[in-house]
């Protein structure tokens, strides 16, 4: 509840801003960090002292990461991929922490993955029932 | 439908999307996903066990589900069960609605963290990532109990693979930030900073991080990351943009890494002379980086450059010790400050804030004064406005603090209402704390309430008056400022209590210009009552009060509005009590009374100021503290120097580093008991700037005056800064006088000069031994006086006292209560002795008689003691009335000696008096009856 609390201010206050403003505010004793790529907002809340600029580049670097692996990412590829979105998301960054910076890296490890799905989607039949 | 899904598409959960979105409503949508959760829970009561697929599709929709914004109470024992499957899609679907819907079902969590145990130890690292993926985001103190111990292994075993001890060294990070106590320092943390030199750069981010977070707690155990650290950040930014490959980006070696090893960085004091000389070649050359020109047009090139550069730059102010490199920031911060990237300019005002505070680079942000003003006056966007007011505030100092003020409040008339409460206090505090001209203060304040008066909190109007009330040298022109200010047709409510409460205590200073006459001050102040709320209008009453004590002309006024039922019958119950207690009080009352109960406010106790404290709450109290510290200490230097030239005028004043700290604790509507001696304060000419030679006679001093003629010792005038107390002892036609001079305050007293002046008809020679001109604070001097009554007189001497306390020059002047009375020898003697001299003296100048009203209750044993005390001897049994008083005494000079009768007859129906003296002189008969008639 209160998770969809803060999503909804954070989503006002920020949808409210102009796009010649600065990509900082102040929320709460936090600093949010967001960016706009055509119709998607990216937010990160960051802590006092983390650096802006350099969580500006991480928003960038994940939607560069979405975008290589979906091939010219789209707002419906986030949406019927979800889990994939969280996937790589988890390999870019853990706990609040850039992990691997590296694209070639990160993508590697979800390549991976999705080999050893297929591998073993092989071995699965037919996909009849799946409609339900 | 997306053009591609990659690994394997599950077709029922596309469908599933694709329908939510055709939705065409709300009630549609919920339609649609209630039948969905229908269906599921159905599959999974259903007797038909589900295979893997079915149910992490399953899981998989209730999860999609969930991100829509619905609650999800079913489907975690699903869950968990696909992690324990074999196959690695479904054991990441079980995985990932364990992470997005944790519950703390004691149940689950056993079975999850028995999972995550499995997969820890299968070796598989694909299994392995997941299950620190899974600990890392869910964090929880039973995930940490479980695992805290387990992980640091992972993490510097020799053969873990690079991508799982990133996952690891992340993982037990997040577990000390939400388990400290769990994370149990070891062998393991020597290793752990040993990752810093690792040859892949992300295993290097990864341990970066963790050992950041656990070196603040534990700087001892990782102080040796410190040279690593620098070592790594010097190769980076040395090496040329291809050579770290895919961990340059857009043109930036390795941008996050560097960024936390200048964090990390940031957790030590600067380092040893060969560490720190390598270090400062880095900071130097990240520096010098910026003013190259742009390898890429890119903003990605420029934020990864520029998020580096900031970082240095927090990394120097937190060192504080190169001056060079201060002031290069600084200068690289300045160009910021006009760059077209509204976040540089964000950030190098907000960067520039921290700088503000070093000593080796205030003067060199205060250069940059007019573009930050300017940045306030036209940025668009009110967080870079903020900031701009931060950093006005930061880098104001006596040098500006004119100039920064007047813009703060121009800046408010205009200001977003988000801000303005915290311009507010800011203003307030500048104001107070830079004040060279206690006028300028009133006057900023009053503006303040002026412009935005609704966002001037209490504890600012609090301020004023504690300030006003404190310092004498600036109530009488506060009390002109806010008689002038409440003339505006419309003014703000806060105007009106910092006015009633100010003219309530210093109304009588400007009283004697007749445009702010008494009464005119009472209706100005009586025609916004109407207007006010309660609370305002209580204090407005107490302000009547007050002036009925300091204006007996308008009492009757003032009596009248009380007694109007709009006052009396008032609903509200705090209203109508203090009417009713007020007429009361202004009827029953005597004046002495009165002057007691309503005497003016003592001064306040010395404290942190309450607008510091309210602005500390509001910005959190680390960043504004540490500010604030530094910048106390800073504002000692400037204010604490030697004492400045005499000011021209006597409201100037230099107020000590502590003293403009004070704090209010609770509002004073009500006036409170006061302390014992009545006294006034100074009385100050408002009208006229010349510091005459003498002041004239302080407030009150008349009436104190005339308590010593029956009486040696006591507190003959009090302030708020100087009491005055005396001994004295009279023997035939000598007297000595002990006076005590009391500094009240803790501020040394210099100068301390006081003076008799004798009028020219006294009679009297005075001997006095000078005083030391400096009274410590808290210290008492004494001085003796020695008298010898030369002849009859009436004028008693006057003391003036001249000193100057922090900076203002003090002039008090009281009578010395030193009267012919005092040289009374009492002369016992029988009946008809007494009438017999009685008609001796029957020549009429002998004679001087008195009637007048009782001022006091008529009680015998009282005027016994007057009798006695007055000096001369009280003869029982002699007058045939019992009711009357009779004395007889003989006055010595050193010519003559006079022989005095006196007879005293009370009226207690009428409630007078009626006094008899007759002394063989007729100035002496006049003066003992003039003297004696005061006193009942």
């Amino acid at each position: 509840k209160e998770k969809k609390k803060i999503t909804r201010e954070l989503v006002q206050t920020v949808l409210a801003r102009k796009p010649k403003m600065c990509s900082f505010l102040e929320w709460r004793d936090l600093k949010i960090v967001y960016k706009r790529y055509a119709s998607l907002y990216f937010c990160c809340a960051i802590e006092d002292q983390d650096n802006e600029l350099i969580t500006l580049e991480i928003i960038h670097r994940y939607v560069e990461l979405l975008d290589k692996y979906f091939g010219s990412v789209c707002e419906l590829d986030i949406i019927f991929n979800f889990e994939k979105a969280y996937f790589i998301l988890d390999e870019f960054l853990l706990g609040g922490e850039v992990q691997e910076t590296s694209k070639k890296n990160v993508l590697k490890a979800i390549e991976q993955a999705d080999l050893l799905q297929e591998s073993q989607n092989e071995e699965w039949g037919g996909l009849s029932e799946d409609i339900l | 439908m997306p053009a591609v899904s990659k690994g394997d598409g599950m077709r029922g959960l596309a469908v599933f999307i694709s329908d939510i979105r055709n939705c065409k409503s709300k009630e549609a949508e919920i339609k649609r996903i209630n039948k969905e959760l229908a269906n599921i829970r159905s599959k999974f009561k259903g007797d038909k066990a589900l295979d893997g697929y079915s149910k992490k599709k399953y899981v998989c929709k209730l999860l999609f589900i969930f991100l829509l914004g619905h609650d999800i109470d079913f489907g975690h024992m699903e869950a968990v069960n696909l992690l324990s499957s074999n196959r690695y899609t479904e054991k990441q679907i079980g995985y990932l609605f364990i992470s997005v819907l944790v519950n703390s079902n004691s149940e689950l969590i056993r079975l999850i963290n028995n999972a995550i145990k499995n997969d820890l130890a299968s070796r598989n690292p694909t299994f392995m990532g997941l299950a620190l993926h899974c600990i890392a985001n869910v964090g929880s103190r039973e995930m940490a109990e479980a695992f805290a111990g387990e992980i640091p292994k992972i993490l510097v075993a020799g053969d873990t693979m690079d991508s799982v001890k990133q996952s690891a060294a992340l993982c037990l990070l997040r577990l000390y930030r939400t388990s400290p106590d769990l994370v149990p320092m070891g062998d393991w943390t020597s290793r752990v900073v040993h990752l810093l030199n690792d040859q892949h750069l992300g295993v290097v981010t990864a341990a970066t991080s963790l050992i950041t977070t656990l070196a603040q707690k534990n700087p001892e155990e990782f102080k040796t990351s410190v040279s690593l650290a620098v070592s790594r950040l010097s190769r980076i930014v040395t090496s040329a943009s291809t050579d770290l490959q895919d961990y340059t980006y857009y043109f930036v070696p390795a941008p996050w890494l560097s960024v936390k090893l200048l964090r990390l960085l940031q957790c030590y004091p600067p380092p040893d002379p060969a560490v720190r000389g390598r270090l400062t070649e880095c900071l130097e050359t990240i520096l010098n980086k910026a003013q190259e020109p742009p390898k890429s047009k890119k903003v990605q090139h420029s934020n990864a450059k520029n998020a580096v550069l900031f970082e240095a730059i927090s990394l120097i102010i937190h060192h504080d010790s190169e001056p060079n490199l201060l002031v290069r920031a600084c200068n690289q911060l300045g160009q910021f400050l006009q760059h077209r990237e509204t976040n540089l300019r964000y950030l190098a005002l907000e960067s520039m804030c921290t700088l503000a505070s070093s000593e080796f680079s205030h003067e060199a942000v205060k250069t940059h004064i007019e573009t930050v003003i300017n940045a306030l006056k036209t940025e668009r966007d009110v967080s870079v406005r903020q900031r701009a007011v931060d950093l006005l505030y930061a880098m104001c100092d006596r040098s500006n603090a004119q100039q920064i003020v007047a813009e703060m409040l121009s800046y408010l008339e205009t200001a977003d209402y988000s801000i303005r409460e915290e311009i507010v206090l800011k203003v307030a505090i500048l104001a107070e704390k830079y004040a060279v001209d206690y006028t300028w203060y009133v006057d900023t304040i009053l503006n303040l309430i002026r412009i935005a008066g609704d966002y001037v909190s209490e504890e600012v109007w609090y301020r004023v008056i504690q300030i006003v009330i404190n310092r004498d040298d600036v109530q009488g022109y506060a009390a002109k400022t806010v008689f002038e200010a409440l003339q505006a047709p419309a003014c703000h409510e806060n105007l009106v209590k910092v006015g009633g409460y100010i003219l309530g205590e210093f109304g009588n200073l400007i009283a004697g210009d007749p445009r702010s006459s008494p009464l005119i001050q009472f209706n100005l102040l009586h025609s916004k009552f109407h207007l006010c709320s309660v609370p305002t209008r209580a204090l407005l009453l107490s302000t009547y009060i007050k002036f009925v004590n300091l204006f007996p002309e308008v009492k009757a006024t003032i009596q009248d509005v009380l007694r109007s039922d709009s006052q009396l019958k008032n609903a509200d119950v705090e209203l109508q009590q203090r009417a009713v207690e007020y007429l009361r009080l202004s009827t029953v009352a005597s004046t002495d009374i009165l002057a007691t109960v309503l005497e003016e406010m003592p001064p306040f106790p010395e404290r942190e100021s309450s607008i510091l404290a309210k602005l500390k709450k509001k910005k959190g109290p680390s960043t504004v503290t540490d500010l604030e510290e530094t910048k106390r200490e800073r504002s000692v230097d400037v204010n604490g120097g030697p004492e400045p030239a005499p000011a021209s005028t006597s409201a100037a004043s230099t107020p000590s580093p502590s003293a403009d700290l004070l704090g209010l604790g609770a509002a004073p509507p009500a006036p409170t008991g006061p302390p014992p001696a009545s006294s006034g304060g100074l009385l100050v000419d408002v009208f006229s700037d010349s510091a005459s030679a003498a002041a004239p006679l302080a407030p009150g001093s008349e009436d104190n005056f005339a308590r010593f003629v029956c009486k040696n010792n006591g507190v003959l005038f009090e302030n708020q800064l100087l009491q005055i107390g005396l001994k004295s002892e009279f023997r035939q036609n000598l007297g000595r006088m002990f006076i005590f001079y009391g500094n009240k305050t803790s501020t040394q007293f210099l100068n301390f000069t006081p003076t008799l002046i004798c009028a020219d008809d006294l009679q009297a020679n005075i001997l006095t031994k000078p005083v030391d001109p400096t009274v410590d604070g808290g210290a008492q001097v004494q001085q003796v006086v020695n008298i010898e009554c030369v002849s009859d007189f009436t004028e008693a001497p006057v003391l003036n006292i001249q000193f100057r306390y922090g900076g203002t020059f003090q002039n008090v002047s009281v009578k010395l209560p030193i009267t012919l009375n005092k040289f009374f020898q009492p002369t016992e003697m029988a009946s008809q002795d007494f009438f017999q001299r009685w008609k001796q003296l029957s020549n009429p100048q002998q004679e001087v008689q008195n009637i007048f009203k009782a001022k006091h209750p008529m009680d015998t044993e009282i005027t016994k003691a007057k009798i006695i005390g007055f000096g001369s001897a009280l003869l029982e049994e002699v007058d045939p009335n019992p009711a009357n008083f009779v004395g007889a005494g003989i006055i010595h000079t050193k010519t003559t000696q006079i022989g005095c009768l006196l007879r005293l007859e009370p009226n207690l129906q009428a409630q007078m008096y009626r006094l008899t003296l007759r002394t063989s002189k007729d100035t002496v008969s006049q003066r003992l009856c003039e003297l004696l008639s005061e006193q009942f």
